[in-house]
């Protein structure tokens, strides 16, 4: 397990290190910060300066050893913009972020799962038909189409949910107020959608297929009630395939919230991200990039120690 | 009066492409502690009318006319409940394949506590798990105390295949159905199951279904014996009068077709032709395109005969 550990640990300071060099190299290339920082009549002598106090004046080679230098003490650099350590500004928002996936994350499982094995059990039935017809809807329907129409009912035509911002924030999080929570619910919604859909599909089709095998058909036989067979038998088959895509999705959640961020104007990583690509922040991208990494790496881990709870046949 | 009696068990499959007729009218009788061998080819409806039994059909198929009156009850009227608590008490049944009958994510001492412990509501965990071990020694796997805690995974096909013997027998059934018990096991392993399938069954006073397309298996075991074709029985009696003198064409060709000892023939005798597709069956004797004495005469189903004991369909039979 510690071997396990130590490896997966070495692994992803290897990818991080390729993360780093590959983001550095495309902001190096993708144009000089300083013009959008001056204002339009600053000197050339202004431009000299800058470029000299941000250190972006040197080759590509000395910036990039510059930074891993940095980086060994634990600094990602100083952000262009808003000139404060890059590491701090990304942290400051990640608390926004993550909330948003998690709570979205929690919602599509919460109801996706069980969605998934009533519309597995009757595949026929009209309930059945009706869930899969919308789940195809919220794997198919643009998540800025959802986000829109529903500030469009909720806030605009019945005026009962505010359309952005976090509202009061306690410990981090929103979800402690119930201002917090009146606008947690859109984001949340929206991010949910799609994943629900996700899930509820693939436990459908996860628990079909259980639901086939002869191991089913011998509880039935051994005279074990039918809720037993499907809530327990099957379901704990149905899992394996399950957390893996959970576990993915989840780190596509915290990374691509950028659309819902920007339409909910929530105050997460996702907007910081497409702020300062645009700003051309280096630190910041390069920051935001590698923290996303690790939840990457980190999630993976967790998902292959839950596995080896889940399924017995495989050890870590 | 018999233990299980089987009266014109009929069980389709209604398909896209047409009625399935997996049993179509199977009659057959089991007495207490006695053996019944079913054979017959793959197809021929043998396991349907196993799982038919238990009420184990998924649609689309259903159990759509016949009886079956098991110990003064008729299986095929009772509601899903009351099936539930005959199913791994009163009849226990062993499926084919032991590496995909076990649940592959739990342990094998709880799949087996669960047969006692749905059926005998004021029994322990500690007593299920003592009468478990005991059971799990019987059937002679080793380190019985141990495999409680393994699951599938860690065994062998015929460990397995002992666990799931175990399983059954549990709650000493009256009737037990074996699927194809040995199909899966390789020939070794096969020949100690079957001999300690029919131990058990002695000593647990348990009367038991052998479906196999083995006769020679149903030969060594059985007391009784049916030929299905084609989801009919045709041929049915003792088990010394079908072997050592079928009367049926197709029972004759499925005995020709075991190799003999002392036999100098290059090959294997072979039934010609395959059994009719269960969509298109013919006119007639299902089997007249594959046998030999066939004339106009076979153009209608043959008649139920009764010769000394033993149940026949054949024109050519006198």
């Amino acid at each position: 397990m510690l071997k396990y550990i130590l490896n997966r640990l070495f692994h992803s300071v290897i990818v991080m290190f390729v993360i780093s060099f590959i983001v550095f190299f495309i902001m190096f290339k993708a144009g000089d910060p300083v013009q959008l920082l001056l204002p339009p009549d600053a000197t050339q002598q202004d431009v000299i300066e800058m470029r000299h106090a941000l250190g972006i004046d040197q080759s590509f080679i000395k910036q990039y050893e510059a930074f891993l230098k940095n980086v060994a003490k634990g600094n990602l650099g100083t952000s262009f913009v808003y000139g404060q350590p890059a590491l701090d500004v990304v942290f400051e928002r990640l608390p926004a972020t993550l909330e948003l996936s998690v709570l979205a994350m929690i919602f599509s499982i919460i109801f996706g799962v069980p969605l998934g094995i009533i519309a597995s059990i009757k595949p026929k039935a009209w309930y059945s038909k009706a869930i899969m017809f919308l789940s195809l809807s919220g794997i198919s329907v643009p998540i800025f189409w959802t986000g829109m129409v529903l500030v469009l009912v909720f806030s605009v035509l019945l005026g009962w949910l505010p359309s952005s911002g976090r509202g009061e924030v306690y410990l981090f999080t929103s979800a402690f107020t119930w201002d917090g929570i009146k606008h947690l619910i859109m984001p949340v919604l929206t991010l949910s959608f799609f994943q629900l859909a996700l899930i509820l599909r693939l436990t459908r089709t996860g628990m079909m297929e259980v639901m086939m095998q002869d191991y089913i058909k011998l509880a039935v036989a051994k005279g074990v009630p039918r809720r037993v067979v499907v809530y327990y038998h099957a379901l704990k088959n149905s899992l394996i395939p399950l957390i893996t895509v959970i576990g993915i999705q989840f780190g596509q959640l915290v990374a691509f919230t950028i659309v819902t961020e920007t339409i909910f104007a929530w105050p997460g990583t996702g907007k910081l991200i497409i702020d300062s690509i645009q700003n051309l922040d280096r630190p910041i991208v390069v920051a935001y990039l590698l923290i996303i990494s690790f939840i990457f790496v980190a999630i993976n881990f967790v998902v292959d120690v839950l596995y080896t709870f889940v399924d017995p046949r495989v050890r870590v | 009066m018999a233990l299980l009696e089987v009266k014109n068990l009929k069980t389709y499959f209604f398909t896209r492409n047409g009625i399935v007729k997996s049993v179509d009218g199977t009659s057959f009788s089991i007495e207490k502690g006695e053996i019944l061998g079913i054979v017959g080819e793959s197809g021929a409806g043998k396991s349907i009318t196993g799982f038919s039994l238990l009420g184990l059909i998924d649609p689309p198929g259903k159990i759509v006319e016949g009886e079956i009156n098991f110990n003064g009850r008729d299986l095929v009227k009772l509601s899903e409940d009351e099936l539930q608590k005959i199913r791994g008490d009163e009849i226990s049944m062993i499926f084919q394949d032991p590496q995909t009958s076990l649940n592959p994510v739990i342990t094998i001492g709880e799949q087996m506590m669960e047969v006692i412990l749905y059926h005998r509501k004021g029994m322990s965990k500690k007593e299920a798990f003592n009468a478990c071990v005991e059971i799990l020694k019987t059937v002679g796997l080793p380190a019985a105390h141990k495999r409680m805690k393994s699951y599938p995974h860690q065994l062998s096909g015929g460990m397995k295949q002992r666990v799931v013997i175990a399983m059954a027998l549990l709650n000493n059934p009256k009737l037990l159905v074996a699927d194809e018990p040995t199909t899966a096991l390789d020939v070794t392993i096969q020949a100690q199951i079957l001999y300690l399938m029919k131990k058990l069954s002695l000593e647990f006073h348990s009367a038991l279904i052998l479906i196999t397309h083995d006769i020679a298996v149903v030969s060594q075991l059985c007391d009784k014996i049916a030929v299905m074709y084609a989801g009919r029985i045709v041929e049915y009696g003792r088990k010394e009068d079908v072997i050592f003198n079928p009367l049926h064409p197709y029972t004759k060709g499925l005995i020709e077709c075991l190799p003999k000892l002392n036999d100098d023939k290059k090959r294997l005798y072979q039934i010609p032709g395959i059994m009719p597709s269960l969509l298109g069956l013919p006119k007639g004797c299902y089997f007249k395109d594959r046998c030999e004495f066939a004339d106009e005469q076979c153009d209608v189903y043959p008649p139920k005969q009764e010769i000394d004991k033993r149940i026949v369909f054949c024109h050519k039979v006198k």
